[in-house]
């Protein structure tokens, strides 16, 4: 057989539009999308199905007193009460931490809790009953005792003597600190032309997808069985969790993912609401469903990026980066998150900043400590923006402490694009990134020398406008290296089965998962491609542990790299399969056929010989007729998992246009641009969207979301009239333009996608409205970017 | 007892005072198109039509609907009257996850009932009351416009 590489497949540009790659294909999925047919978990509806309504506590921390069930018990419909003892009958702790972090340490958590609650929403008392609305009632009707106990909330004060240690038995607040040092950094400091420094807040917010979190889990006493509808990320994972710990065989535990309304990292942890519900399930023989409220999604999703950061930056008189030193601080709530930790947005912190550049000396500390405010964990593009504003916000006050051109000082310091293969300071291994060519082609789209003229009109009016840039790199295609090197059962591997039915149709299982990115579109356009039938003949099953090969799941930007190169190989294997049937029953060598949209050609001149449909009909109905000797099983399955690398890196660089009022402090987006590369492109169409929607989740973070305590610990925004999210009315149009630098890891050559726009976005956005304050003498670097931080900044308010 | 049609169709049913329009959709009579996202009248998400306007399926009562007309998005799908928008949102990926989609195209079609002369400006305005986490929101404008260019 020929060797197989990119170009004898028709990856190449020259292929279009021959190629289901890098075309706008639209998504299969998504007339159901739009004419209201989808399944998502909550309108699953199951025989002898109960609800569960969840007391949360109302305390930051206290110890959980007495609890008195018989008036919720005599509400109409209520079934059952669980405290924490009930489900740890059957249920076991855990604790998240992994290996590789050393001296990581977090607490054992329970479903529910057994002595003390530690954040306000945290579950405490689980009701059954035949609605959700009894189940409720008979929340409503608990009676639950809370001791109240000292509440430890300021992350600055976590370690300080006299903090409130959360959990005794760790001896501090301390999760987790790491250090990374190369190169002489005091050196490079005492030697600098001009040092810049800051304080930067990132702030606490979350991922708020429109589906809250859903699940349904029946356990089934006749066979052992524990099956669970569950809108997730990773099916496979949390199949392994739920046996674990419910001491089942894995075997016995099925997890079935439909239609998913959003996820963004939320949906990849494991959460004690939900293990509660699948631990009530297990007692109870019955299937019980818990579909969370706004108020719960709130209160007790994952939170992510609360950071305080210290950046000090170093250059010389030409404007060469010579030093970073940074200083992280994160709290992340009670407990570490399981299975996949608290303390990898920090680290990832430690890993990315300073990423574009190219430097020498470097210094990054992230501390990671426990606080009475709800965990935190991963949440799409996790530790990126953060990174990505320290490293953008210290390059532009850089820049103006040299009297620089923000683009200019990028253009010095960006690493070459011939630099490759390079490590970087803090340890990353790139692969082969398009820096230059990406800021190239921003300023092909950006209308830099007009935006300027109208800045300086419109500052002459008293209107003041600003451009922000910021470049990022971003982290995807993870290895074992994430999470398995550290003991957790996270695939890093992911498989696909494809297969081909009596009439030429074609089913591809794959342990990737769909939650809207197009995961099942990009999937079907492989697949067809690299068989050779149109992508109508081809059908995909995801999410589903009993019929889709073993894998990770969609999260950390994989599902094209790794379902997609996995999707890719099976597919060429179930072509070759087809051709040497095809060639036994046409007598021809199978080299010199192909197959072209479901028919077997001649592979000189194009002449049809016989099409799939027929070959079907003679394999399934008249295998007799066969040579008996013909493996002529049509179905393949391969599995893809990278090797040379720990991570695909991908960069891009994205620009905004803002309008600040220093009369209200409001920040209106103008318009926003961002050039990425994430490979090879299989569809552009979903590409764009994915950078266009992650750029709005960075604006979100940047100008509006926040989850903000009090000093006691009570979570103030637990409605979406509190906690604001970007809508349409304010959103700017934006540009996606594309550089693509194929990974040489896989045929495929994609590199991940879906978090560059929320990587970069915030740090442009801080840019831009600081490049509109400056000729007022104010900057802000405190997110959220809202009217009281920017009216402060300016003196307007104390 | 409430008596009303919904989606061309008379049902008559007995409903708790407390029961609001979305799960008496949702859960009495099984159409699970409109989805309850935040149930405080923000998202959008259950987002459906009452007597020809367009209303928050959880700020409204079930018992307030005596003889109303109620449209879902199974309606509006089988009545083939946003046919066009529907396939401009799939031709412009304008969905991602979904779950919005359904409020969204509902007030997109309430757009193009009734402002045929919108400019992005103001399509932009008109949905901004239905959130969507997905998309950014330029995709489903993108193709409300191309609808209403194609209907003028």
């Amino acid at each position: 057989m020929n060797q197989i590489t990119p170009a004898s497949i028709g990856l190449s540009r020259e292929d279009l539009p021959n190629s289901y790659i890098g075309r706008s294909v639209p998504r299969p999925n998504a007339p159901k999308l739009v004419q209201g047919r989808a399944t998502y978990t909550d309108d699953v509806v199951l025989p002898r199905m109960l609800h569960t309504a969840f007391l949360r506590s109302p305390c930051a921390h206290a110890r959980i007193g007495a609890i008195e069930t018989a008036a919720a018990m005599a509400v109409p419909g209520v079934v059952r009460v669980f405290t924490g003892a009930d489900i740890a009958k059957v249920c076991d702790p855990w604790v998240a931490t992994l290996d590789h972090l050393k001296g990581m340490k977090s607490a054992p958590q329970y479903p529910l809790p057994l002595h003390r609650a530690t954040w306000q929403g945290e579950p405490i008392v689980a009701v059954l009953a035949e609605t959700r609305a009894a189940a409720e009632d008979g929340v409503a009707a608990l009676a639950v005792t809370f001791e109240p106990l000292p509440a430890q909330t300021d992350m600055e004060s976590a370690l300080a003597p006299g903090a409130v240690v959360i959990h005794p038995e760790l001896g501090d607040n301390l999760v987790f600190t790491r250090t990374a040092e190369t190169g002489d950094v005091a050196a490079a400091f005492a030697a600098a032309h001009k040092v810049v420094e800051a304080r930067f807040v990132t702030g606490r917010h979350t991922g708020v997808t429109l589906e809250p979190r859903s699940i349904i889990a029946d356990y089934n006493r006749a066979d052992g069985t524990l099956t669970v509808h569950h809108s997730t990320q990773a099916p496979h994972m949390m199949q392994g969790v739920f046996a674990k710990q419910l001491r089942m065989a894995e075997g016995d535990v099925r997890v079935i993912c439909k239609d998913v309304g959003g996820s963004f990292g939320i949906k990849v942890h494991v959460y004690p609401d939900e293990v509660a519900v699948a631990a009530m399930a297990r007692i109870m023989g019955r299937p019980v469903k818990f579909i969370a409220d706004r108020f719960e999604a709130f209160a007790s999703d994952i939170h992510a990026r609360d950071h305080r950061i210290h950046g000090r930056l170093a250059v010389d008189a030409e404007g060469r980066v010579l030093a970073f030193d940074v200083d992280d601080l994160t709290g992340i709530g009670p407990y570490s998150v399981y299975p996949r930790t608290s303390a990898i947005e920090g680290n990832q912190v430690v890993n990315l900043c300073g990423g574009p550049y190219d430097f020498r000396n470097y210094r990054c500390t992230t501390t990671v400590v426990l606080q009475n405010k709800a965990p935190t964990c991963q949440y799409r593009a996790v530790g990126h923006p953060i990174a990505t504003a320290v490293t953008e916000g210290l390059m532009d006050l850089a820049a103006e402490a040299l009297g620089m051109d923000p683009i200019e000082i990028r253009r010095r310091n960006l690493i070459r694009d011939d630099a490759y293969p390079y490590t970087s300071p803090a340890g990353m291994r790139f692969e082969g990134l398009s820096h230059h060519a990406s800021l190239d082609k921003l300023l092909q789209m950006v209308p830099v020398a007009r935006i300027r003229a109208d800045q300086a009109e419109a500052r002459s009016r008293g209107v003041y406008r600003g451009l922000g840039i910021a470049a990022f790199i971003e982290l995807t295609n993870p290895s074992p290296f994430m999470y398995g090197i550290g003991g957790a059962r996270i695939s890093a591997q992911d498989g696909c089965t494809v297969r081909m039915d009596p009439d030429g149709s074609i089913v591809a299982s794959s342990g990737v998962t769909e939650q809207g990115q197009g995961t099942e579109a990009i999937l079907a356009q492989i697949v067809a491609h690299g068989v050779g039938v149109a992508v109508e003949r081809v059908k995909i099953i995801t999410g589903d542990t009993q019929t889709t090969p073993y894998g990770g799941g969609t999260w950390a930007c994989r599902g094209a790299g790794i379902g997609g190169e996995a999707a890719l190989q099976s597919a060429i294997a179930l072509k070759q399969q087809l051709l040497d049937v095809a060639g036994a029953m046409l007598q021809a060598a199978p080299d010199s056929l192909d197959i072209v949209l479901g028919r077997i050609v001649d592979k000189a001149g194009g002449a049809e010989r016989m099409t799939l449909h027929e070959l079907g009909r003679i394999v399934y109905f008249r295998g007799d007729t066969l040579p008996r000797e013909l493996q002529r099983e049509l179905v393949q399955t391969r599995h893809f998992i990278t090797k040379e690398y720990p991570f695909a890196f991908t960069n891009g660089i994205q620009a905004s246009w803002v309008e600040v009022d220093p009369a209200t402090g409001m920040v209106k987006l103008l318009e926003h641009w961002c050039v990425e590369d994430c490979g090879r492109i299989v569809n552009p169409m979903l590409v764009d969207e994915q950078v266009r929607g992650g750029i709005v989740q960075g604006i979100g973070g940047a100008l509006y979301e926040h989850c903000i305590y009090d000093a006691q610990g009570n979570l103030l925004t637990t409605t979406l009239a509190d906690y604001l999210v970007p809508m349409s009315a304010e959103m700017p149009e934006m540009h996606v333009g594309h550089v693509e630098t194929p990974t040489r890891e896989s045929l495929l050559g994609a590199k991940g996608a879906g978090e560059a726009g929320t990587a970069g976005a915030p740090g442009a956005i801080m840019n831009a409205i600081n490049d509109a304050l400056r000729p007022l003498g104010a900057r802000v670097h405190e997110q959220p970017f809202t009217p009281e931080r920017i009216l402060r900044a300016l003196g307007t308010i104390a | 007892m409430i008596t009303l049609t919904v989606n061309g169709e008379r049902v008559s049913r007995h409903v708790d005072p407390r029961r609001h329009l979305i799960d008496f959709l949702r859960l009495d009579l099984g159409l699970t198109g409109s989805h309850a996202g935040c149930e405080h009248g923000v998202c959008g998400a259950c987002t459906v039509r009452v007597d020809g306007e367009i209303v928050r399926g959880c700020l409204v009562l079930a018992a307030s609907l005596d003889g109303a007309e109620v449209t879902t998005i199974e309606g509006l799908s089988d009545s083939g009257e946003v046919a066009d928008l529907q396939a401009n949102f799939v031709a412009r990926n304008a969905a991602q996850c979904g779950f919005c989609t359904p409020g969204m195209i509902m007030t997109a079609a309430d757009i193009l009932a009734h402002q045929k002369d919108a400019t992005r400006a103001e399509i932009r305005e008109h949905l901004a009351g239905n959130y969507c986490r997905c998309t950014g929101y330029q995709a489903i404008v993108d193709a409300v416009e191309a609808t209403l260019e194609a209907r003028r």
